[in-house]
């Protein structure tokens, strides 16, 4: 076949042609080995010598003795939306299932946040230790009319509604799975929160 | 005639106009003469450009001053199943930059796949201070804090669709941004978002939006905040529930019971992921008048959704699972009789056996029983030219068929002959069919039915179909009406393509990937057809760095009046007038 020309109005009679021969079998111009596009196509031959229900696809690693061989995964087929294959799989991992719940704690002057793991750590007085040690501070006395006596700090923490709260008044369960982020608030914020404002 | 449409004041004719809104029409009436053109552009409010790289917006602009509404499509339908890398194009920014300029009372934004950035959206947060609808479908690029620019300045918003977009570093408090006084919301559809949003932020803002008609929420959104939002929101008609899961407990399924009972108006729900069967009857009293139920994404088994279904007489629209299987589908045969489309997706699309009892016979059950059914799309395992022939002769008003046998190149599992026939049938009946997907063996003979009857099919989808450049070309000489095309897999080539190379100005786009087109045919098509754009999409490096006669890996070919495009990455290049040269 003569390659580049435009056929306007007269149809190759090659392309009209009913063919008997097997489909592909008649090439007229060479594939060069170069193009390294599987081409190939199952002939009627190849199904399954029981009349199976499925044709094969010719896929480099399909082997027709083993049913349950993993299949090479075509791209884009079937043709669902990732978003769509996304949610049939389980829903994302939240931190508090997966190793390790680790939050970010800020600390007000602090140049720079820390992440620490709650699931480190056994109830509040072991945490805020660990928050004294980690940014060098003194955290006052817990009690539940006055929040933290007897320092400028005060520890908090944002739930999952996004509102801050103060560490301690739930029990620590509570905490721990409704805690996004801490923050260690400093002076007279501080001092406002520990007055129960 | 001429003499008559002089003497009609400009003002009578705009007001005539102003009762025309489709394009179609429009353009007709602009055809008319030159001063009916002239007063039909100045009065055009509203327009839509299929493919954003057809025209460019300074010619779009030019031509109409008054615009409000504008739609863009980007990147061709087969985007959808990543056959598109990433970077093709599809960017929408120029776009925005042109119209803020041209349109400050620009109204309304719909895109649907295409990239949109941050930058973007705080651009039209900016530039419109009218500004009332965004829908942003499968588009991508743009993260929450390009919403919070939104949110903060567009102060008379109506409408937020992100259906289906990819959000980036999803953080729920761009909701926040919605000053109090911001109360003019009539829908909100923030489903694919994947990260929580503020809930109080939420309840707050949908209190306080006495005309909010459509809320779809996302996965992270629990089912015992759900009560809470109905209730404030009573007057909803369109629904998306988050999360449908919790653990049984009374108290909590009287409140979501009260609460859906208290929207007297909802007709269309979706969402309900993660579902625990025991909170499916909170929604059973407003069953009979919904006519939409989206449950894609609901992993609720046969038995509960017979039970769903069987009481929404009123249902127009089902999304389901094959969960529902084939006695499922026999229910909805039995109780749905205004069901007009059904949409079946596979919950195991990658599994090797079948894990669901859904066969031809569902689909053949829903078409006997279901007259006014008329759009379709069907994921499944095992099909047979009888059911599609019978499917066919219950369903002549068929306008979408879309058959998706999730194994390629699955003949007649009875017969095991090619499934030619049964589409044939479909194409034979259905003398209204606009859309078809084809799927299962087939040969060329499939495509002479279809170019011989499908006259008035708009967009055609094929993969691992066909034998031969015959199949190709029964359908671009055959189907008049055809504006998309497009084909994976299959063993089409040069000769059809270049025989019908005129076809192709006809049409908005044809996509070819893994087929035999070779790159000698594309730089001649692109010699010879100016106004088209031959992109050539091949991620192995420049064609001419392999043999003329090497096929190309992915082909969009697409008609423009704005030449080449110039924001391509470099895995594409346009054939043009110039390739030859430039090749050589």
């Amino acid at each position: 076949m003569e390659g580049g020309v435009v056929y306007e109005n007269d149809l190759n009679l090659k392309a009209t042609e009913l063919r008997l021969g097997l489909p592909g079998t008649e090439r007229n111009e060479e594939q060069p080995v170069s193009c390294t596009r599987n081409n190939k196509r199952p002939l009627p031959e190849t199904r399954d010598q029981d009349g199976g229900t499925k044709a094969k696809y010719d896929a480099p690693h399909a082997d027709p003795d083993t049913p349950h061989a993993p299949k090479a995964q075509i791209v884009g087929w079937p043709p669902i939306r990732s978003y769509r294959k996304n949610s049939l799989q389980q829903p994302k991992q939240t931190e508090a299932e997966s190793a390790g719940m680790y939050v970010k704690v800020s600390m007000d002057g602090a140049p720079y946040l820390r992440k620490i793991d709650l699931k480190v750590y056994k109830g509040y007085p072991e945490l805020l230790k660990a928050l004294e040690n980690m940014f060098k501070f003194t955290i006052g006395e817990y009690s539940e009319r006055e929040g933290y006596k007897g320092s400028e700090y005060a520890p908090t923490y944002e739930d999952k509604d996004g509102d801050w709260m103060l560490v301690g008044d739930v029990p620590w369960d509570m905490f721990m799975s409704s805690c996004k982020r801490m923050r260690v608030m400093k002076g007279s914020e501080a001092r406002g929160l520990g007055c129960g404002a | 005639m001429l003499r008559m449409a002089r003497s009609l004041p400009e003002e009578v004719l705009e007001h005539v106009f102003s009762f025309i809104h489709s394009d179609k029409d429009r353009n007709a009436i602009s055809m008319v003469c030159k001063s009916w053109y002239e007063i039909e552009r100045w009065c055009r409010r509203r327009i839509f450009v299929g493919n954003c790289y057809a025209v460019n917006p300074s010619m779009v602009i030019r031509r109409f001053p008054e615009v409000r509404s504008v739609e863009l499509k980007g990147k061709p339908h087969f985007a959808d199943f990543n056959l598109v890398p990433d970077g093709w194009g599809g960017y929408v920014y120029p776009w925005i930059a042109a119209m803020a300029n041209a349109y400050p009372w620009l109204e309304e934004i719909s895109l649907k796949r295409m990239v949109v950035t941050d930058e973007t959206l705080e651009l039209i947060a900016k530039s419109f201070k009218n500004f009332k609808v965004l829908v942003l479908s499968s588009c991508e690029g743009f993260s929450t804090d390009g919403l919070a620019a939104i949110a903060a300045n567009c102060r008379n918003l109506r409408q937020l669709d992100l259906r289906e977009s990819e959000v980036d570093d999803p953080s729920g408090h761009w909701l926040s941004h919605f000053p109090d006084s911001f109360t003019s919301l009539v829908s909100l559809n923030i489903s694919c978002l994947g990260s929580e949003v503020n809930f109080s932020a939420l309840e707050h803002l949908v209190g306080r939006c006495p005309n909010l008609r459509t809320l779809r929420l996302n996965r992270a959104v629990p089912l015992d905040r759900l009560a809470n939002i109905l209730r404030r929101a009573p007057q909803l008609v369109e629904l998306g529930a988050g999360t449908y899961s919790a653990e049984l407990r009374p108290d909590v399924f009287s409140s979501i019971a009260g609460a859906f009972s208290g929207c007297k108006e909802l007709k269309s729900l979706s969402g309900f992921w993660d579902v625990v069967p025991g909170y499916l009857p909170a929604i059973y009293p407003i069953c009979s008048s919904l006519t939409s139920l989206n449950l894609s994404y609901a992993t609720i088994q046969s038995p509960d959704l017979v039970k769903l279904v069987s009481q929404c007489q009123s249902l127009q629209r089902l999304w389901v699972l094959d969960y529902i299987e084939d006695i499922g589908l026999e229910a909805l045969a039995a109780f749905c009789k205004d069901l007009q489309e059904l949409r079946v997706f596979p919950s195991e699309p990658f599994a090797l056996e079948p894990n669901v009892s859904l066969t031809e016979q569902g689909l053949v059950s829903v078409s006997e029983g279901c007259l006014k059914l008329h759009s379709v799309l069907y994921f499944c395992r095992q099909m047979t030219n009888d059911a599609l022939v019978t499917i066919a002769r219950n369903c002549p008003k068929m306008t979408r068929f879309r058959l998706c046998i999730i194994e390629p190149r699955t003949p007649d599992y009875i017969t095991l002959q090619p499934l030619d026939d049964g589409f044939g049938a479909i194409v034979e009946h259905c003398k209204d069919l606009r859309r078809l997907s084809l799927s299962g063996l087939l040969t060329d003979r499939v495509f002479e039915y279809i170019g011989t009857h499908a006259k008035k099919l708009e967009m055609l989808s094929v993969a691992f179909a066909g034998d031969s450049d015959l199949g190709l070309h029964h359908v671009l000489y055959g189907c008049e009406n055809l504006r998309k095309l497009e084909i994976r897999d299959c063993p089409f080539g040069d000769k059809a393509l270049l025989a019908n190379a005129a076809k192709l100005e006809t049409m908005r786009s044809l996509w070819m990937s893994s087929c035999s087109v070779s790159f000698g045919a594309c730089k001649l098509l692109g010699q010879k057809m100016p106004r088209l754009n031959i992109e050539v999409i091949d991620e192995r490096g420049p064609p001419d760095s392999r043999p003329e006669s090497c096929p190309v890996e992915k082909l969009y070919i697409y008609r423009t009046l704005a030449g080449p495009r110039f924001d391509m990455p470099g895995f594409v290049w346009t054939m043009d007038e110039d390739s030859a040269l430039r090749f050589s």
